[in-house]
């Protein structure tokens, strides 16, 4: 080996992408009948009216070669019979019409059943996701989640539309010309049938071998691209150590190994045109050989005559395309086994926090929180709160602190509901939560993040998400109370300016203003701030924190924070560590404990100053 | 045509294989059309005739032409293929290199998802023409000719017949191709559209079920989901609608050969095996002509494409080297004489007038608003970005002698997001410096307090971080990228808002790493936190991208300026909540 070598693994070792492997997977009845459970909506309308249609032009196309073959060469030219060709003309064009009416509702029906069965199942997975809990979302990417509701539901969009009325249409032409063929000479037939198994091997085992290659080949590319995607994001990086040689490198191995991977599949892929046109030509060899030898021996003799040999060149030459479509179909449905599989597994996924039937339904409600003994955990390894019982009172507003994992965000998940309790209750006005309707709890309550989430969208929409029928009015009125007004009108196109989730229109802490017009037009009773205000600035930290005591009159709120000078005005502080309780009271009172928030308030002030 | 002439340097080198796909083609069309007229040797001269003695060489005959066509249409197809990714490879290639030295500039207006698209559906859509496109359009020019070439040697009223039937089916493929393909434009569209609204359902998940948005959301989604079924069903009624008149004009030329040709039979005037060959022909000139559009379309897809990859590939590169750029060592001298800087034309300045000196190893803190400028100055050290106007030093030489390699490898950057790479976090703290030892790795990771951390992990530095370095905290991720600026030895320090993101335990930890790491370098630290600063050798306060305040700590806090102000309202609150614990 030269010495060159480990230099250049080391570049091709330099990033690494996942990429998915698994494509196909063995056929599976049940899950396919499941998949089929899908069409029945349309099982009296479209699907019955597109296997017509399909029939219609199978038929026509499947008549019209005996008609040719057997009529006018047989009968009309043997006979010089001109009346007889005349009507022959007239009948071939009638039924010719026929199959473009069946061909113009094949094509119509077959889509909107297909997009149809494709747009129920999209729906269908999309609201699911929306039922699941958080439980769900914690343990996957969000990636993983869109490639499910996009792609995967597209991969069976073509089996939907084209390929379940293309497989009747198949299997109905193929068993007809073999079945025509066998009625016109049972010999030339057995004889020309050879090929049959031919073809079939090359559209099953040959096509699969080339599709693997093809498979190959996607998988270099979509390592290439996960490099470029990540290399243009991380340009900056790259430039500040000028590591844009080495980067050239890794690219140059990751381009080459995709193009040589892209040439094997490519030098396959061409083989298989001249496979597919060399059993035709032994069809055409064997017609034309034993053929001729059939028609000289004489119809009398058991022969044939000229006009069975001509269907016979026309069915030869119609061999193929069901043929190559059974292949193709076959391929489809193990990918489709794949994508259904994966589909499935998220409809079979249960919602951990589920609705009761009877629920209470709590819109009026008052905001008086309870938490009594609860216990819970994320995982069975680690417990996050240990026998919490705390009481908020209506209008109150608390605070949470402690360390990172100390179970304050934890508190604010288990008020939303975005889990259950492993043991004990928490309750609200006093109601367990498991007895509440989950969208008049959720309704009651809104929730402040670090990061706020903007949707594309204009300002006005994306304030109007906290109450989709709130008017124009409501919205301005909403960012007037929380300061967000003045800064929306200076934006180019003021509230109906476009934003969009990476783009940087907005700072951070504008950004916090809308999500603040956002939960003030929900109008809560119960407010919860987790950590809305770190990474914001001095300066608009003091404008945002005025908008907050706005936004807390007459709510219960509950803020997480790491800064002191957010919490301090709170009516009751609950200090928090490994999950319990620790000591609460106000600010003062704690201050005056010299208990545990004392030492908290001391070490951060020692900290800065340590820096 | 522009278009392709400026792309000539990725495929013109390679037209060998386009012209030995060419050569093949010319075979398999000829061959194509031999196989009706075997066809009519049989009937007209072995049947009718019966010359029973002819069949054998017919038949091998036919099997070795066609064994033949196979060879030929292989190479054709793998020529043609080759030909096309051949020019993938160095246009990907070029692309490549192209946006590594492409500056900062052009990347603050560029997005990334349309990059991609660019680099990836564009690329594709010139590689389709160059591989199938051309080839294609001849193809369907010789195998009409040919056909048309065998029907009038059979029979001059036939091919006539035939002929006529093409205009009426041209016009349909015509009025076919302008519909359907801005519907499929429309798809892809609509299926974008869909795209974006999952990805922001799921990215906001949390938000959507703060504010119990689930029914809201699912009425959006299905709005879109039912407009890309629209869509789809749109594309298909103009399929419905003209496919089947195509292939019913092809059928109507059937019925008419039958007719015609059955008279010109029954009279005498054409053989059997003639009007036979007719029914496969028709369908070589009918076939190709449908797809005529989609050649032509392809033609034109290349050429937008191409326009959109030359974009990329003729941007200018506003940051380049100077010719006799030197690469010698740099002390950290920074000095700023008079600079302006103005990102793009509309907007205001980023700097103006902006003068400093930074002696080697000394601490500079950089304070103010968002947007006041603090970062642009760092950014103009190591030649992200050109001043407008004034002079960027270091030590005592201008920033554009420096080869570019030279100023950015003593420069390290920590910054507020720090971006890791796909791989391990070996490899991503030795991404400035491939070729430092395991030693120097491990010692940087202590120095940045990521040592224990790492060590902690099951992998430890073989621990592979995901897209975006999932996995680790804000604070881990921010001490890897400390230790990654450390490998390369800086002598110049920039640390931009690298604490912000943390809590405040890990900003404890982070700093401790910071404070060994600065000694002995020219750092620049950018923060709000007035206990970030106060230590800097010397502090400069920006408004809008001027200088308002500088000088040290103590001098500041007295000043009655915007530094004083911060400072009060950062420190007011703690001899408050001071006061009740006394």
């Amino acid at each position: 080996m030269s010495r060159k070598t480990p230099k250049e693994n080391r570049h091709l070792n330099r990033f690494y992408y996942t990429v998915d492997h698994a494509v196909e997977k063995p056929f599976n009845w049940q899950q396919m009948w499941r998949l089929l459970t899908y069409l029945r909506p349309y099982a009296k309308t479209y699907l019955p009216g597109a296997f017509m249609a399909m029939m219609l032009s199978t038929a026509v196309r499947l008549i019209v070669p005996i008609l040719i073959g057997k009529v006018v060469f047989d009968i009309v030219i043997a006979n010089e019979n001109m009346t007889m060709l005349t009507y022959m003309v007239i009948g071939i064009t009638v039924l010719y019409l026929l199959s473009y009416i069946g061909n113009v509702f094949r094509i119509k029906w077959v889509n909107i059943l297909g997009q149809n069965v494709i747009y129920d199942l999209r729906q269908h997975l999309f609201s699911h996701i929306q039922r699941l809990s958080h439980r769900f979302f914690d343990t996957r990417s969000g990636g993983s989640i869109i490639v499910r509701i996009m792609n995967d539901t597209n991969s069976l969009q073509e089996l939907f539309t084209n390929g379940i009325i293309n497989l009747l249409m198949d299997v109905v032409t193929l068993t007809g010309i073999v079945v025509i063929l066998l009625v016109l000479s049972p010999k030339l037939a057995l004889a020309i049938m050879v090929i049959l198994p031919i073809m079939f091997y090359i559209s099953t085992k040959l096509r699969r071998n080339i599709r693997r290659s093809w498979q190959d080949v996607r998988i270099q590319q979509s390592r290439l691209n996960s490099h470029l995607n990540e290399s243009i994001q991380g340009i900056r990086i790259t430039q500040s150590f000028s590591q844009e040689k080495a980067n050239e490198e890794y690219f140059d191995g990751v381009n080459t190994d995709n193009f040589k991977s892209w040439r094997t599949a490519t030098k396959k892929s061409a083989m298989f045109g001249p496979f597919v046109e060399m059993s035709n030509a032994l069809g055409t060899v064997i017609l034309i050989s034993y053929g001729a030898y059939l028609i000289l021996l004489g119809e009398s003799n058991g022969g044939i005559a000229i006009g069975t040999f001509v269907s016979f060149g026309f069915y030869v030459g119609m061999f193929w395309e069901p043929i190559s479509r059974l292949g193709q179909m076959y391929n489809q449905l193990l990918m489709a086994m794949s994508a259904s599989e994966r589909i499935f597994e998220f409809l079979d996924e249960q919602p951990n926090v589920v609705d009761k039937k009877d629920g209470t339904d709590l819109t009026d409600m008052k905001g008086h929180i309870e938490f009594d003994h609860v216990e819970f955990s994320y995982d069975e390894e680690r417990t996050a709160l240990h026998e919490i019982s705390l009481e908020i009172k209506a209008g109150q507003t608390i605070a949470l602190v402690g360390h990172t994992g100390s179970g304050k965000s934890t508190i604010a998940n288990l008020i939303s509901r975005f889990y259950d309790p492993t043991k004990g209750a928490v309750k609200i006005d006093g109601h367990d939560l498991r007895d509440v309707k989950l969208n008049s709890l959720r309704t009651g309550i809104s929730v402040v993040l670090q990061d706020t989430f903007i949707f594309s969208g204009n300002i006005i929409e994306n304030i109007r998400f906290g109450r989709p029928d709130a008017t124009d009015e409501e919205v301005i009125e909403a960012s007037k109370v929380v300061g967000a007004d003045d800064f929306i009108r200076r934006l180019a196109d003021g509230y109906e300016t476009e934003v969009e989730e990476r783009g940087n229109i907005l700072s951070a802490g504008e950004r916090q203003l809308l999500s603040f017009a956002r939960a003030l037009l929900a109008d809560p009773k119960i407010l919860i701030l987790d950590e809305a205000t770190s990474s914001i600035d001095t300066e608009t930290e003091v404008k945002i924190q005025e908008a907050l005591q706005r936004l807390l009159k007459g709510r219960t709120a509950i803020i997480i924070a790491h800064r002191l000078s957010t919490i301090r005005e709170s009516d009751n502080i609950f200090v928090l560590e490994n999950g319990k309780i620790l000591e609460n009271g106000s600010h003062d009172e704690l201050m005056n404990q010299r208990g545990e928030y004392f030492e908290l308030v001391k070490s951060q002030f020692k900290m800065l100053d340590a820096m | 045509m522009n278009t392709f002439k400026k792309l000539k340097r990725f495929y013109w080198p390679h037209r060998k294989y386009f012209y030995t796909s060419i050569f093949f083609l010319f075979f398999v069309v000829a061959i194509t059309v031999v196989y009706p007229v075997v066809l009519q040797l049989t009937i007209d001269e072995v049947v009718l005739q019966e010359r029973y003695k002819l069949i054998p060489y017919i038949a091998a005959g036919f099997f070795f032409i066609m064994l033949f066509k196979g060879i030929a249409s292989f190479f054709h197809q793998y020529t043609g293929d080759l030909f096309g990714i051949t020019t993938v490879y160095k246009l990907r290639e070029a692309l490549y290199e192209k946006l590594q030295v492409l500056s900062f500039k052009y990347y603050d207006n560029a997005r990334t998802g349309d990059l991609m698209s660019r680099k990836t559906t564009d690329v594709e859509g010139f590689r389709n023409f160059i591989s199938f496109g051309i080839s294609d359009f001849i193809e369907i020019t010789l195998l009409i000719l040919f056909s048309l070439g065998v029907m009038f040697y059979y029979s001059i009223p036939l091919a006539l017949i035939t002929m006529a039937a093409m205009p009426f089916l041209a016009v349909v493929v015509y009025k076919f191709d302008k519909r359907v393909h801005p519907a499929f434009r429309g798809i892809r569209k609509s299926f974008g559209r869909l795209n974006t609204r999952v990805q922001e359902n799921i990215s906001g998940m949390n938000t959507v079920k703060s504010l119990s948005k689930e029914d809201f959301e699912v009425g959006r989604f299905s709005d879109s989901n039912d407009n890309y079924r629209q869509n789809y069903l749109f594309t298909s009624s103009i399929w419905s609608k003209y496919f089947p008149v195509m292939e019913f004009i092809g059928n109507i030329c059937v019925v008419l050969l039958l007719a015609y040709g059955g008279y010109l039979v029954i009279s005498g005037d054409l053989s059997l095996g003639a009007l036979t060959a007719f029914f496969s022909l028709v369908w070589y000139i009918m076939g190709p002509l449908m797809n005529l559009g989609f050649v032509i379309n392809m033609f034109s897809q290349a050429k937008a494409s191409g326009e959109r990859l030359l974009e990329i590939l003729e941007a200018t590169e506003d940051v380049t080297e100077k010719k006799g750029a030197i690469d010698v060592p740099i002390a950290g001298h920074v000095t700023f004489k008079d600079v302006t800087l103005t990102y793009t034309e509309d907007d205001d300045k980023a700097l103006s007038d902006v003068t400093f000196d930074a002696t080697e190893g000394k601490i500079i803190g950089l304070s103010g608003a968002t947007g006041s400028g603090k970062t642009s100055i760092t950014q103009l050290i190591p030649r992200f970005y050109e001043p407008e106007e004034g002079e960027v030093l270091i030590d005592g030489r201008p920033v554009e002698d420096y080869k570019l390699k030279t100023l950015r490898k003593h420069i390290g950057f920590v910054l507020q997001e720090s971006f890791l790479f796909s791989t391990t976090i070996r490899e991503n703290i030795r991404y400035g410096n491939p070729e430092i030892t395991e030693e120097q790795i491990i010692d940087a990771a202590k120095r940045a307090q990521a040592h224990d951390f790492i060590m902690a992990m099951p992998k430890g530095y073989d621990t592979m971080l995901g897209e975006r370095g999932m996995g680790l905290s804000g604070g881990q991720k921010q001490r890897i990228a400390i230790a990654r600026a450390i490998c390369i030895n800086p002598s110049i320090l920039v640390l931009d808002d690298a604490t912000s993101a943390v809590d405040m335990d890990t900003e404890f930890k982070i700093q401790q790493a910071l404070k060994e790491v600065m000694k002995g370098r020219t750092t620049f630290i950018i923060a709000h936190r007035i206990s970030s600063l106060k230590h800097a050798d010397e502090i400069l306060v920006l408004e809008d991208g001027k200088i308002v305040e500088q000088g040290k700590h103590e001098d500041l806090v007295n000043h009655h300026g915007p530094y004083e102000r911060i400072y009060n309202i950062q420190y007011q609150d703690r001899e408050q909540i001071m006061e009740t614990a006394t």
